[in-house]
């Protein structure tokens, strides 16, 4: 699914990300976690493809595909997702009007016709059914004065609503509560398939509870320094990050 | 793929051309350039004008001989020789038409090129349209069922003739001849326009609306529009208009008058794209309007505008709320980009008590263009319990253009409660890179962010305007992406 070797990425000539591997397979969940400034966000906006960084060595592969030169809306167009860890505020335009230009944009990149108001209506019912989002929520403007937990239900919602091949979720756990932790979980374990693939961004290991990572990896100083499978979490709860730093 | 930064959406923008750059091609009787007092006495005579008529005009023109072109607007363009400017243009061919089906066929393509096919048209249930071509109405429909609830729709200087008394009694009364420099320049050549009563307690069944064009090079066109809802009446009119290319700027001065009678109702939607100018911000339409609305009591105005179009804009739709519990609504949707300038807001002056307004006014600038709202809210010493609700919010796209704005308030009642809100924004990378991170590409991202922005005002307009609107909205920020 996505395969990732010796990236280099910088961003106004600061090295972030040093010469990074992954490779992650159809019908696996990864975890990537790692202290604060490691160059955890900055991966998932690389692969999104987000201009401000340049990349400067090594290749981003999507089922066999050097995606590393697309327009970010390309790669969302080849199914790849992205939570935001900040999502943004779009003021004046609902979370229903925003997710079905997104869903008519990438079918009419495909070469499809929108899809009919119909199926675009039971498909917002039955997705936000599973996340238990309230109906009125979809009409108000996206992100705006949305609470932190609001903001990271949304954006699992959009992501329900587009079936990426590949999601990665960033801090999708900060600012929920327990409740809504498991809701979140819940959904994104609904969705998972043998067909697609999942990277979790966490500091904590408390949503790998329930979403359980076949891999975990530690990113510090822009490399992955460890990989092990879901004890690994465990363990850096215990022992937190301060031996990782050593290793590197 | 290159960074995408704000410098490059600005330089994007300035690669869009004008998408309605053609003109057509109808022979024309146009008048030599140059004004004084036989050109004003020709245009009425042209137009088989009673003596009244004629004397009005040449008082008009009196004045404006007097007069300054103003300059407190936020402004800067070489002023029009007025004495270069031919001032009467009309279609040769000067049909009655009853249906559509007799229209200039090439009037008919040029409707559809510019999207808005008079078919189309016809199919929307209850739109009736007068069409005003160079000046001249060529098209009336739907007259019948109007004429039946005894409305009267037509071309101003059909009204002249057919309906002199209403015509004397109220022209003018709310703009005054003397009013402005552009307003008595109106007043002494304007070419035709469109007139419009409707008779007490009746509510006009359709949307009445209004196709304004230029189109013969050189020719200034100076519509007149008089709406008069008559006791408890309501009428919802529509005026929409756009221009072809152009090398020379061409001179646009309007003068609208509404009149509301006690309980009545009127809402003016109008959709403005007319030739902005190429990107050098060379030609383009100077577009310098009076609109101006009386409320008497309880009676309601609502002006809403979607302005994307021409090179210069000067226009302040305004409300007299005169009338007790009389109610002033202002709706601005204002789009610059390129080198545009637009000065445009609304005065909301008080009179009466309990009397309200709201202006809602939303500016969106890109390229190097200028876009600045200007307001009064004015509350007169014997109206209490004024209240007035005002937002002013711009949108700005890259780092070369402006948006500024000047909202005065003058409150000779301590009883008025006026409140003001203000917003600046910009378009963010991290806005466009989260849509496009869902698919959407970036044009299509400005756009819905833009109509996001303007969703308050485009509300207001009736539904098949709102969505043309749109579709301008689109088109004037069109090839912000190679
Ligand atoms: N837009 C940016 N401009 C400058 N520095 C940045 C930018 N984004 C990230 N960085 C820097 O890159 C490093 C990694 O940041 P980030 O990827 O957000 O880390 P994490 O998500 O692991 O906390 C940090 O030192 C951060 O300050
Ligand atoms: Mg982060």
């Amino acid at each position: 699914m996505l395969k990732i070797e010796n990236l280099k990425a910088e961003i106004d000539g600061k090295a972030i990300l040093k010469g990074l591997n992954i490779e992650v397979k159809a019908g696996e969940v990864h975890a990537i976690m790692g202290p604060n400034g490691a160059g955890k966000s900055t991966l998932a906006n690389v692969i999104a493809g987000k201009e401000e960084y340049e990349v400067t060595e090594g290749s981003i592969e999507l089922n066999d595909e050097d995606i590393s030169e697309l327009a970010p809306e390309e790669r969302a167009h080849n199914g790849v997702f992205l939570s935001f860890q900040y999502p943004v505020e779009i003021p004046g335009v609902s979370v229903t009007n925003f997710i079905k230009t997104a869903i008519n944009e990438t079918r009419k990149a495909k070469g499809l016709e929108d899809m009919p108001a119909k199926d675009m209506l039971k498909m917002i019912r039955e997705k936000s059914e599973l996340l238990e989002i309230d109906r009125k929520f979809l009409g108000r403007s996206l992100n705006e004065g949305f609470s932190g937990g609001e903001k990271k239900r949304n954006e699992i919602f959009q992501m329900a609503m587009l079936e990426p091949k590949l999601a990665i979720l960033d801090e999708t756990d900060s600012g929920l509560d327990i409740d809504a932790l498991r809701i979140v979980a819940n959904g994104v374990n609904k969705l998972k398939s043998k067909d697609n693939a999942v990277i979790v961004i966490t500091h904590y290991q408390r949503l790998l509870d329930y979403i359980v990572p076949d891999f975990v990896h530690v990113l510090h100083d822009g490399k992955i320094v460890k990989t092990g499978d879901a004890s690994l979490a465990l363990e850096l709860e215990a022992k937190g990050y301060d031996w990782i730093k050593e290793l590197a | 793929m290159s960074k995408y930064t704000e410098e490059q959406l600005e330089e994007e923008l300035k690669t869009q051309e004008y998408k309605y750059g053609f003109y057509t091609d109808i022979e024309s009787d146009t008048f030599p350039i140059g004004l004084n007092e036989d050109v004003v006495r020709a245009i009425s005579k042209k137009k088989n004008e009673p003596e009244w008529m004629t004397e009005w005009r040449l008082e008009a023109f009196r004045v404006w001989e007097q007069m300054e072109e103003p300059e407190w607007a936020n402004v800067h363009y070489e002023k029009p020789k007025f004495q270069d400017i031919a001032y009467y243009s009309a279609p040769k061919k000067k049909p009655k038409l009853n249906s559509l089906d007799e229209v200039d066929p090439e009037l008919l393509d040029t409707f559809k090129r510019l999207g808005i096919s008079v078919d189309e048209q016809k199919k929307l249930a209850n739109v009736a349209v007068d069409i005003v071509m160079d000046s001249v109405s060529v098209a009336t429909t739907f007259k019948k069922t109007l004429g039946e609830k005894g409305i009267i729709f037509m071309p101003i200087s059909e009204a002249i003739q057919e309906h002199p008394e209403l015509v004397k009694k109220y022209l003018g009364t709310i703009v005054p001849t003397t009013d402005n420099f552009y307003a008595a320049l109106n007043s002494a050549v304007f070419s035709d326009g469109s007139f419009c009563y409707i008779p007490k307690g009746v509510k006009c069944p359709m949307e009445l609306s209004t196709y304004f064009r230029i189109n013969e090079g050189g020719t200034g066109q100076f519509e007149r529009t008089l709406v008069v809802a008559d006791k408890g009446s309501y009428v919802s009119y529509l005026e929409g208009c756009t221009a072809p290319m152009r090398d020379e700027n061409q001179l646009h001065a309007a003068v609208v008058e509404l009149i509301a009678l006690d309980d009545a109702e009127i809402k003016y939607s109008t959709v403005q794209n007319w030739y902005p100018g190429n990107k050098e911000g060379k030609g383009g339409v100077y577009n310098f309007v009076t609109k101006r609305g009386l409320c008497e009591n309880n009676a309601k105005i609502s002006w809403t505008q979607v302005e994307t179009g021409s090179a210069v804009t000067w226009k302040y739709p305004s409300c007299i709320l005169k009338g007790n519990n009389s109610v002033g609504e202002f709706y601005s949707i204002a789009v610059t980009n390129n080198h545009q300038q637009a000065d445009t807001g609304t005065k909301m002056i008080h009179l009466g008590k309990n009397t309200r307004s709201t202006i809602i006014s939303k500016g969106i600038s890109a390229g190097q263009s200028q876009n600045s709202y200007r307001g009064l809210v004015q509350i007169n010493s014997r109206a209490e319990n004024a209240r007035n609700f005002s937002q002013c919010d711009s949108l700005l796209m890259g780092n070369a253009c402006g948006a500024h704005t000047f909202p005065y308030i003058e409150a000779k009642n301590k009883s008025a409660q006026i409140e003001h809100e203000a917003t600046t924004s910009k378009i963010g990378e991290d806005q466009l890179f989260y849509c496009n991170q869902r698919g959407i590409d970036t044009e299509k991202a400005i756009a819905l962010i833009v109509n996001g922005f303007s969703k308050e005002v485009l509300n207001k307009l009736p539904m098949e305007f709102a969505v043309e609107a749109q579709k301008l909205l689109e088109i004037s920020l069109e090839g912000s992406v190679g």
